[in-house]
This record gives C-alpha cells, sequence and structure tokens, in this order.
C-alpha cells in the first residue's frame, strides 16, 4: 500500500463519530433533568397559587402558631425562629449523643474481642439483637416502656435529693455562674494555656532524660490548682444549683423533656452497636504481626492496645465512624414520632399551621445537607491526612 | 514427641488427636484466667442472670389478650374482613410464585453445570430448615396468637401450595428454566391481580406487617436497577451524565428518610397537576425507592472499584462490546464483591419501612400503637409487651437476610478466589 488519498477515506456518518454521540448523550441528559425540574417548577408555581399559597419564602416572616414544650418560646414569633429553635434542639440531641455513643460503642466493640467468654458473648448479643431492630421502634420503647413509666409530675422521685424525675421532665444539679464568672472564665483559659505549656515541658522533659513524663497528672494539677485559687479569688462566682420541687414546680438545676432522653438513649444504643461492629471490624483489620510484635518486646496488655493497636486501628476506624455520626445526626429526626421539638417536627407542625409544604421541606433538607456534606468534607481532608505516607 | 520413630510422611497422616477441654479447664481459660477476669465474670454474670430473671418473671406474667385481640389488625391492618379471602389468596400465589422460581432456580444451576461437565452439588430440605427455621418459628408463633383453627388450616393450605408447586416445577420446559424471571412476573402480575381485581382492594387499604413487607420487596426491587444505573452514571465517562448523578446520589445521602417522607405526603402531590393525583402508597413507595437507590448506587460503586481494571482490559481485547463487558465480565464480579453492604442496605430498608407511620400509612408499628390506645387496653404499659412483639418481626427477618448474605458469600468464595 503506498501513501493513500486521505480525502478519500470514508470517515463513518456524523451519527457514528464517537465524539458526535459523546457530546448528544450529554446535551439528551442535560435536557431530559432541566426540562423535568422545568415541568415541576412549573406545576408547582400553578398548585400554590390555585392553593392559595405563596410561591416564595415571604411567609418565613408570619407568626409560626407553634408551641414548643418546655420553653418560652412565643408562638407568635416568626416561622424562621422556630426554626431556628428546632435546630438548636437537633444540635442538642447530636452533641450530647455523640460522646456517649462513642464511649458505649467502643466499649462493647472492645468486649466482643474480650477473652472472657462471657463478656464476648453478652457484647455479641447486644449487638445482634439491637442491630436488627428498627431504630423508631427502639425510640418508641424507650418512650413508652421506660420514660413514660417514671412517677407522674405531680408526684416525682427525688434520689438523693439531687434529681426531680417525673415522666414529663427530668432535672438533675447544674452549675450556676453569678457576676465574676466571666473572669473565672479567663482565669480558666489561662490556666488551660499554662497546663498545656507544662505538659510540653514535661514531654521534652521525658524525650531528655527518659524519665516518665506524666504530663496528663501535671497539666491537670497545674489546671486545678490555678482554677481553684481563681475561684476563691473571684468571690465563688460558681454554685451548684440543685433543682427544688415547689409543688409542680421545679426551680433550679438544669433538665430536659422526657421525649429528649428517650430518642436520646434509643438512638445511642441503636448507634452504639453499630459504632461497635466498627471497632471490632477495625481491631481485627491490624496485622496479627503487630501484636506478636508488641508481646515479643514485653508490652503489657494495656500497653499493646494504648501503643500498638488502637493508634492502627484508629485509622481504619474513624471514617465509618463519623459516617455513624451522621447517620445518629439524621436518625435524631426520627424524635417527630414522640413529639419532641426538633426541626423536623417544627417543619412538620408548620406545614400543619397551613404553611407551603415544598418550600419548607426544602428548607428542611438544605438544613440537613448543609450539615451533612460539612461533615462529609471534613471526613475526606481527614482521610487524607490519616493516610500511611507511601500507601 | 517421639520424632525419632515417626517418619514426617507418618506424623502427617496420623489423625489429629482430638482432645475433649475438661469444663474446669475450659472455666480456667475462658471466665477466670486472671483477676480481672474474675472479676469482670462475676460482675456480668450477675447481670445476666439478673436479666434472665427478669425476662422470665416478664414473661410469665405478661397479659397477651391484647395480642390475641388484634393479631389481624398487626397483620393487615383494616383490610376489610370480608375481603380477607384475597389476601390469603395472594399470599397463595406468592408462597407458589417463591417455590416455582426456587425450583427453577436450582435447576438452572444444574443444567449450567451439566453443560459445564460440572459436579452439581444439591441441597436437600435439611439445609432449607437449617436456612429459615427462624421465620418457620416466627409463623408458628403468630399462629399460637390466633383465636380460631382458621388461620392455621390456611397457613396449612400455604404450606401445602408451596410444596406442590415446588414439585410442579420439576416438570417445568427449558425455555422457562432459561426465562425464570417470566415466573416473576406472572406472580407479581397473579398478586395484583388477587389482591385487586373486581372489586378487590386497592393498595389504599394494604396495612399492616402486610404492608411493610410490600413496600421492602418493592422497594428493593425498583431502587436496586435505579442504583444500578447511578452508579454506572457516577462512573461514567460524560461530565454531564457524571455530575447529575453525583448531585443526585450526594443530594439524597444528606438528607434524613424522613425528609424524603415528608415530601412525598405533602409535597408531591404540588408537582402533579391537581386532576391526576396518586395514593400516599404510591408516593410514599417512590420516596422510598429514590432514596434508598442513592445508598444502593453507591454499594454498587464500591464494587465497581473493586474489580480490577485488567478485566476490563482483557474483555475488551477479546472484542466485547462496552456493554457486554459490563454485563459479562464486570458487574458479576463487583456485584459479588459487595454482597454483604448490598443486603445490609435492604435490611436497612426493610427497618426504614416503619417509618411510613409518621406520615399516616398504617403498618406495623402504627397498628401497634393503635391498639395500645384502645379503651380496654389503654394506659395499662402495654408498650411494653407489644413493641417488643412488633420488634422480633423485624429481628427475624433482618436475622435471615444477613445469613443468607453471608451463606450466599461464602458460596460464591468472595476473597477466596
Amino acid at each position: 500500500m503506498t501513501a493513500t488519498d486521505t480525502s478519500k477515506v470514508k470517515r463513518p456518518p456524523f451519527w457514528r463519530n464517537i465524539r458526535v454521540i459523546r457530546v448528544a448523550l450529554q446535551i439528551l441528559a442535560v435536557v431530559v433533568v432541566v426540562g423535568a425540574f422545568l415541568y415541576l417548577g412549573n406545576n408547582l408555581r400553578n398548585e400554590l397559587i390555585a392553593k392559595n399559597l405563596p410561591t416564595d419564602f415571604s411567609f418565613l416572616s408570619q407568626p409560626t402558631g407553634v408551641t414548643i414544650a418546655d420553653s418560652d418560646f412565643d408562638p407568635a414569633s416568626p416561622v424562621w425562629r422556630a426554626l431556628v429553635a428546632g435546630i438548636k434542639n437537633t444540635f442538642l440531641l447530636v452533641i450530647v449523643g455523640i460522646p456517649f455513643l462513642t464511649i458505649l460503642g467502643t466499649l462493647i466493640g472492645v468486649a466482643r474481642l474480650s477473652t472472657n467468654w462471657l463478656v464476648a458473648k453478652a457484647a455479641m448479643v447486644y449487638v445482634e439483637t439491637l442491630r436488627n431492630i428498627p431504630p423508631l421502634l427502639i425510640i418508641l420503647f424507650v418512650f413508652n416502656a421506660v420514660i413514660l413509666q417514671l412517677p407522674p409530675p405531680r408526684d416525682p422521685a427525688t434520689p438523693l435529693d439531687w434529681f426531680v424525675i417525673s415522666n414529663l421532665k427530668i432535672t438533675g444539679p447544674w452549675v450556676v455562674a453569678s457576676a465574676g464568672a466571666g473572669a473565672l472564665l479567663i482565669i480558666a483559659v489561662i490556666a488551660l494555656a499554662a497546663a498545656a505549656i507544662v505538659a510540653v515541658w514535661r514531654t521534652r522533659y521525658s524525650e531528655q532524660t527518659g524519665q516518665h513524663s506524666h504530663r496528663a497528672l501535671w497539666g491537670l494539677g497545674v489546671f486545678a490548682v490555678i482554677v481553684i485559687i481563681g475561684y476563691f479569688i473571684t468571690g465563688r462566682p460558681v454554685a451548684i444549683s440543685f433543682p427544688v420541687l415547689d409543688g409542680r414546680v421545679i426551680t433550679g438545676g438544669f433538665g430536659g423533656l422526657g421525649a429528649y432522653f428517650a430518642v436520646l438513649i434509643a438512638l445511642v444504643m441503636y448507634t452504639a452497636s453499630h459504632v461497635a461492629e466498627i471497632v471490632r471490624g477495625s481491631i481485627q483489620a491490624v496485622p496479627k504481626g503487630q501484636t506478636e510484635a508488641a508481646n515479643a518486646i514485653a508490652l503489657s496488655g494495656f500497653q499493646r492496645l494504648r501503643y500498638v493497636i488502637l493508634p492502627q486501628a484508629f485509622r481504619i476506624a474513624l471514617p465509618p465512624i463519623i459516617n455513624q455520626y451522621l447517620n445518629f445526626a439524621k436518625n435524631t429526626s426520627l424524635a417527630i414520632a414522640i413529639g419532641y421539638a426538633e426541626i423536623t417536627l417544627i417543619t412538620f407542625q408548620t406545614i400543619g399551621n397551613g404553611y407551603p409544604a415544598p418550600q419548607l421541606i426544602l428548607l428542611l433538607m438544605g438544613a440537613y445537607l448543609i450539615f451533612s456534606l460539612t461533615i462529609s468534607l471534613f471526613v475526606n481532608i481527614l482521610n487524607r491526612r490519616l493516610q500511611l505516607v507511601g500507601n | 514427641m517421639d520424632a525419632t520413630t515417626t517418619s514426617p510422611a507418618e506424623r502427617v497422616s496420623a489423625p489429629p488427636i482430638h482432645r475433649r477441654t475438661p469444663p474446669g479447664v475450659w472455666m480456667k481459660k475462658n471466665l477466670f484466667s486472671n483477676w480481672y477476669n474474675s472479676v469482670l465474670t462475676v460482675v456480668f454474670g450477675a447481670l445476666i442472670l439478673w436479666v434472665i430473671y427478669a425476662l422470665i418473671k416478664y414473661l410469665i406474667g405478661v397479659d397477651t389478650e391484647i395480642i390475641r385481640v388484634n393479631l389481624r389488625l398487626y397483620m393487615a391492618g383494616r383490610f376489610p374482613s370480608e375481603q380477607l379471602g384475597r389476601l390469603w389468596g395472594a399470599i397463595y400465589v406468592a408462597t407458589a410464585t417463591v417455590a416455582f422460581f426456587a425450583r427453577a432456580t436450582v435447576r438452572n444451576a444444574q443444567m449450567k453445570a451439566t453443560e459445564a461437565g460440572l459436579d452439581f452439588e444439591r441441597s436437600d430440605w435439611t439445609d432449607v430448615v437449617r436456612r429459615f427455621w427462624p421465620i418457620a418459628a416466627l409463623i408458628l408463633f403468630t399462629l399460637s396468637f390466633t383465636e380460631t383453627i382458621t388461620p392455621t388450616l390456611l397457613t396449612l393450605v400455604a404450606a401445602a401450595i408451596g410444596l406442590a408447586a415446588y414439585w410442579l416445577g420439576g416438570m417445568m420446559p427449558t425455555w422457562l428454566i432459561r426465562r425464570s424471571w417470566l415466573i416473576l412476573v406472572a406472580g407479581l402480575v397473579g398478586f395484583y391481580a388477587v389482591l385487586v381485581a373486581f372489586g378487590g382492594v386497592g393498595w389504599d387499604l394494604w396495612q399492616g406487617f402486610f404492608v411493610n413487607i410490600v413496600i421492602t420487596v418493592a422497594g428493593i426491587s425498583l431502587a436496586f436497577p435505579l442504583g444500578l444505573m447511578l452508579a454506572l452514571g457516577r462512573r461514567s465517562t460524560l461530565p454531564a451524565v457524571r455530575v447529575l448523578s453525583v448531585t443526585y446520589i450526594e443530594f439524597l445521602r444528606g438528607v434524613p428518610m424522613i425528609t424524603l417522607l415528608l415530601m412525598g405526603a405533602f409535597a408531591l402531590g404540588f408537582l402533579i397537576p391537581g386532576d391526576f393525583q396518586f395514593s400516599l402508597f404510591l408516593r410514599l413507595l417512590i420516596a422510598i425507592t429514590l432514596f434508598q437507590s442513592a445508598y444502593i448506587a453507591e454499594v454498587v460503586r464500591g464494587g465497581l472499584q473493586s474489580v480490577p481494571k485488567g478485566q476490563v482490559e482483557a474483555a475488551q481485547s477479546v472484542g466485547l462490546s462496552p456493554w457486554k463487558t459490563m454485563r459479562l465480565v464486570v458487574l458479576p464480579q463487583a456485584l459479588r464483591n459487595v454482597i454483604p453492604a448490598m443486603v445490609g442496605q435492604f435490611i436497612s430498608l426493610f427497618k426504614d419501612t416503619t417509618l411510613v407511620f409518621i406520615v399516616g400509612l398504617l403498618d406495623l408499628l402504627r397498628a401497634v400503637q393503635i391498639s395500645t390506645a384502645q379503651p380496654e387496653f389503654f394506659a395499662q404499659g402495654l408498650e411494653a409487651v407489644v413493641l417488643p412483639f412488633a420488634a422480633l418481626y423485624f429481628w427475624v427477618g433482618s436475622f435471615v437476610m444477613s445469613r443468607e448474605s453471608r451463606r450466599l458469600e461464602k458460596k460464591l468464595g468472595v476473597g477466596t478466589r
């Protein structure tokens, strides 16, 4: 074959040209999706107008009519205020729940690997039972069969005189601040800084001399001494307030609704069963040679866990555990079933008061989405940081 | 061991010595190996004994009147009583379909093994009993609460129909075995027809645990193909398709399912012209399908990423088209690698079907709540009876599913080849 005339090479027709097909397919996909959105958006507009509902978000400044139990929330406040109050209550669940479920999940996960047969089996039963039951059912059970069985509000239980427990509300001791608390807070921050400096110094000392650093002990000591001195200098601005029962009114202390505790307990128990499986899997994923190496240099059982196994297991476990935190945060929306006023219930009630559902649900989804995507971003960054160098 | 008198070969062939551990030694090793293990054993033992004691005391004292009175409400909701025959008919159709399909699957595998000249290991009925006894036990447990003998007899009829269908499946023609999905389609049509046709009961009145099962099965069968497409879209080389898929998946994974159900219950009606509205059941099914498909897409994506690139290249080098590469080479391996995660997702769908009661569908959980609000059972703390009763159904379903997934994984040799 000699030089061919390139102009005479028969090109495939354009509809079989891969480049054309690729572009056409993408345009088709975008057109279909955009078209569907336009169609649905148009329907939405027409239906909203037909039902005499606003088509924008102006209703957010109108009075909500929603009442929130156990708070001084005014039903005449605008809708957006109610939504913010709901977000606050959701966060109250998430922030308190996460430490508890982490501790419980880790304990159970480690217990499943215990050499003690009884402990390992008990942990297994816990995990296998709770993992296979709907979280909503657990919430209903804890609320109906545990919380609501507590004494009624007119005759609450007062164990140790520290707590006031009724099926409506559980109140415990809490700190109250008076004038001078700000100064004490500043002192506490200074104490924290001092403790950090001491800890760093102890670490250096340990590195240079080979002696035990005891940096946690030293840091804690410095912090405690400074704060205690500061407490007396500023005139004892912080006191512990115990709840006092006066008829049916509880004064002092700090408490939460029974529904709050029901959601918290149920979801912590449920999510802990998932965290336990992650912890167990991560510990088992650490190569066996690591354990053997730790034994070979005569580390004790605790040292082996603390310095060899757990740091490596942690790296494997962290992303899925944060995923469980996200699941926990999303599952707090189930509180709607027992009437705890978190964001989903508030949205639900606002819709019930005649405000347009599509916009409100969009806002609700947006709130969760922002939260989830922020956490996902954080996980991605963390993942990159935690990757082994050279992997 | 006396190494001088036994050759290495003899040592290998000698049967392993089975020494039964005496209980004392076993306890010393597993319960009292050191002081803190002993403390743990004593504390946990006391705790467990107390729990068992409390449980037995509770089970002896428990009054199951509420379950006996409301059993039909729990299982079928407010299904019209004069139409209950249709429900049993639908159960029969489902039983027959499953049995027929199971036989077809077995025979299909048998035929393929024969063609390939491989051994076919046929599982016997003890194997089936071992796999599904929790479900059988749950059915017996449920029947123990019935007030008349009729449901038990009707269940026996279902069992007989199942066995008959399995036996009849032995005479299935070869073309039907090769197209066993036809059986499922026929079963589906039959199921729907028996329930709905000729003045039957539309899906608005499908309630109780029945609706949990229907939503689970329908949700899985609808969400799986959608999720598969989304996963392929996310791995597509076309940027626009990829961006659309990623947006969809990340959006739905970022919100709780209840917001989707609220959307289905309250907002979907706004998106559709007024004269064309459909029922709550269908709207919730759409919401659940959309939601679960995003999670299934992520599971499938994990599987797709686990297939080595060489597989695709090998498929291309033997001249398979992109479609055939995907269907014959990549997907079978990808799906096999994610069986546990996939079944985990199905289990989570099953558990999440309980959420429909928040937006007003009468499922098992809602039925349980209604029963404790009845005047004769009101405010007696009977939630402690009926909620564990309802939990049992979900527990058994999830347990059997996860065990089946482990069995399938083992059978397909994931991680061993």
